[in-house]
């Protein structure tokens, strides 16, 4: 079945403009079509595996018009951002009984996955910027949703933050723009390689550096991401900390660095720009790890810790970019590639499975503070079960998914040359077990507090979503270890970014 | 808000029927001259901002309450949406086919009259119809919530 791609930005705009005509008396049908409509989008992701299509947009053909590129990129985070919205939105049935306004609630829920739909099929810059800016601006409204004071304040930060890393990109846009005439990424990409002007060039790249680094919260671009993240409702903070970063950052960033840019031995940027990705990486995660330790209050636990993960995606592409930067072996570097977009996925539901339970501990004991709760593990078996799955895949322990993701990472920086850098992750991965094994202490384990002996499991919905989440943590090592799997899901991103500027190429043969 | 002196309401009760035309004429002349979907429904909007600020309130609460504002916004969107999807009905695989210039009017009408441009005409009042009820939304709902006061329902 052939999906055309503009579906999967269609579907959840109509949806969340459906939505608010209804007004907020109709609760059970809003969230009957929104449900309908993740689970639709699920469903059409999955068929899109394995597709390389480009659509024109009003069959205009590039550069004049608009286009969507669906590529292995594509394909991977596409399927990431169903698979979690689909959960974070099947979680909120049950969740969001407790807050008024739930049709705008849902409309901008759908907006957002929209933004990240679009900013992940879009095949030119200007229209990446545009998708970026309606995911941004919903989650900003989603943040403060509850509008009580701390999280206006989030919200307020999350907002003049993101506001300045869009201007970044928007800066960086025009830069590119300025210099090559194009907006389509192919073009620009071609007009590049043969650019005579290196310093604008570079400063281009460094504005979408920076902006893409602030939307991904990267260590020294962080500030917004640890109260944005525990204001916001559970399901938006797992959506948020699940894929919202991942494409509106990372993505984007190794969208542009490789395929528009291009990292290769001849660019004399490259090893520079691939050590500038490690130090983030590294920084990001040694720095966010230790923060994380710290913390009290759960939620804000998880926020320091997505930063300290995302640390390792960005350490696997950049010992990628290296690689390919220095001339080395190909293998080497899509091991490292390879180990960062698994774990991007991976932390795409592991996080927010930790979200969604720290959510259901909060509906079910209404505080997410750990010194508050404590002995959980009988009144909530379920919650308790799902958390402990979760728990142990982020600390990296073998049949979880983490795990496989974090061997891949370190087996890269080891061939890579870099021992220390393979020390640094297992030193992180260490303390995130450290900082893990205290949620569970604390949440679950211990004795009870005479406030919590009334407490008991949230049923229906939201036992769904994180049942579902749970069986993926379990499952996904079979990503790699099934080759089929392998090769129709992982592979094809791999190859994407490897292949680097031949993406404008592949664009414009396909275009055709 | 019992809004302003009887000058303004007398003046403004005139000018706001000039700039709600002149919004319609930018909106529906958006293919033909400078300006379209987003210049006509801001000046749609900003019509109804005058009558506000010179009435009060209370007369735009009659007039153009939120929850119909917001209906029109919600419309507006779908609209837009709508022409882009049409184009599947007429033999089109692609959105934003233009299927009335396609179908109809490339024989029959002349370039740079009215009644040119296929869908285009359409997109734009769509257009106009989501930024003037949003635009409108947003002085609103500012002009709505002060310090100490608890926010207003809809």
């Amino acid at each position: 079945m052939k999906i055309p791609l503009p579906w999967f930005v269609a579907i959840p705009l109509a949806a969340a403009f459906v939505l608010p005509m209804f007004g907020e008396k109709v609760r059970k049908t809003s969230l009957a079509i929104a449900n309908g409509t993740m689970a639709l989008l699920f469903l059409f992701s999955i068929f899109s595996l394995g597709r390389q299509d480009v659509y024109l947009v009003g069959r205009w053909t590039i550069p004049f018009g608009i286009n969507l590129v669906l590529d292995g990129l594509s394909e991977l985070l596409l399927l990431t951002v169903s698979v979690v919205s689909f959960a974070s939105m099947v979680f909120s049935i049950r969740y969001m009984q407790r807050y008024t306004g739930l049709s705008k609630y849902l409309s901008l829920f759908l907006l957002m996955v929209t933004g990240m739909n679009g900013v992940v099929l879009s095949g030119d810059l200007f229209n990446l910027f545009v998708f970026l800016e309606i995911a941004s601006i919903a989650s900003y409204a989603l943040v403060g949703f509850g509008c009580e004071h701390e999280e206006l304040e989030a919200s307020f930060k999350y907002m003049v933050l993101g506001s300045v890393a869009s201007m970044f990109i928007l800066f960086g846009v025009a830069m590119l723009y300025g210099m090559t005439g194009h907006l389509n990424m192919a073009y620009v990409s071609q007009a590049l390689q043969g650019a005579s002007l290196r310093l604008p060039v570079v400063f281009a790249l460094a504005m979408f550096l920076a902006g893409f680094s602030l939307k991904a919260a990267l260590v020294p671009f962080h500030a917004w991401l640890p109260d944005a993240h525990p204001a916001a409702p559970a399901p938006i903070s797992a959506m948020l900390s699940g894929v919202l970063i991942k494409t509106l950052g990372i993505y984007a960033l190794v969208r542009v660095v490789f395929n528009v840019f291009g990292v290769s031995p001849e660019q004399d940027w490259s090893i520079h720009l691939s050590w500038l990705l490690i130090t983030l990486g590294v920084l990001s995660m040694v720095i966010g790890v230790f923060l994380a330790v710290g913390q009290w209050d759960f939620k804000r636990l998880l926020a320091y810790h997505s930063i300290s993960q995302m640390g390792y995606v960005v350490l696997g592409i950049g010992i990628g970019a290296l690689v390919i930067a220095q001339g080395g072996s190909h293998t080497w570097a899509a091991l490292a590639i390879l180990g960062g977009l698994f774990h991007l996925i991976n932390h795409a539901v592991f996080k927010s499975l930790l979200f969604l339970t720290s959510g259901s501990i909060e509906t079910a004991t209404g505080s997410r503070l750990l010194k508050d709760l404590g002995g959980l593990a009988e009144k909530l078996p379920l919650t308790r079960t799902t958390c402990t799955i979760a728990s142990a895949a982020i600390a990296g322990i073998p049949p979880f998914n983490g795990f496989w993701s974090k061997l891949l990472i370190v087996l890269a920086a080891v061939w890579a040359g870099h021992v220390w850098l393979a020390a640094v992750t297992v030193l992180v991965s260490l303390v995130t077990l450290i900082s893990f094994l205290k949620v569970q202490r604390y949440a679950f384990l211990g004795n009870t507090p005479a406030h919590l002996d009334s407490v008991k499991e949230n049923g229906g919905s939201m036992s769904w979503a994180m049942g579902f989440l749970a069986c993926l943590c379990v499952l996904m090592g079979l990503l790699l270890l099934i080759p089929d799997l392998k090769t129709t899901i992982l592979d094809p991103a791999v190859n994407t970014v490897l292949n680097g500027i031949q993406y404008a190429g592949d664009t414009i043969a396909n275009s055709r | 808000m019992n809004g302003m002196t009887i000058i303004v309401k007398n003046i403004s009760s005139w000018i706001k029927i000039l700039i709600f035309l002149f919004g319609i004429y930018i909106t529906l002349f958006g293919h033909l001259t400078p300006g379209g979907g987003f210049a006509g429904g801001v000046i749609l909007a900003s019509s109804y901002i005058l009558l506000t600020l010179a009435f009060g309130k209370r007369v735009t609460d009659e007039n153009l309450p939120l929850w119909l504002a917001s209906r029109l916004d919600c419309i507006g969107a779908l609209l837009f949406l709508a022409i882009s999807l049409v184009g599947f009905l007429f033999g089109a695989s692609f959105f934003f086919y233009n299927f009335i210039q396609q179908k109809y009017l490339a024989q029959h009408a002349s370039d740079f009259h009215l009644v040119s441009a296929g869908t285009i005409p359409l997109s734009n009042f769509a257009i106009a119809l989501k930024v003037g009820a949003s635009l409108f939304m947003v002085f609103l709902v500012l002009s709505t919530f002060r310090p100490g006061e608890p926010a207003q329902q809809e």
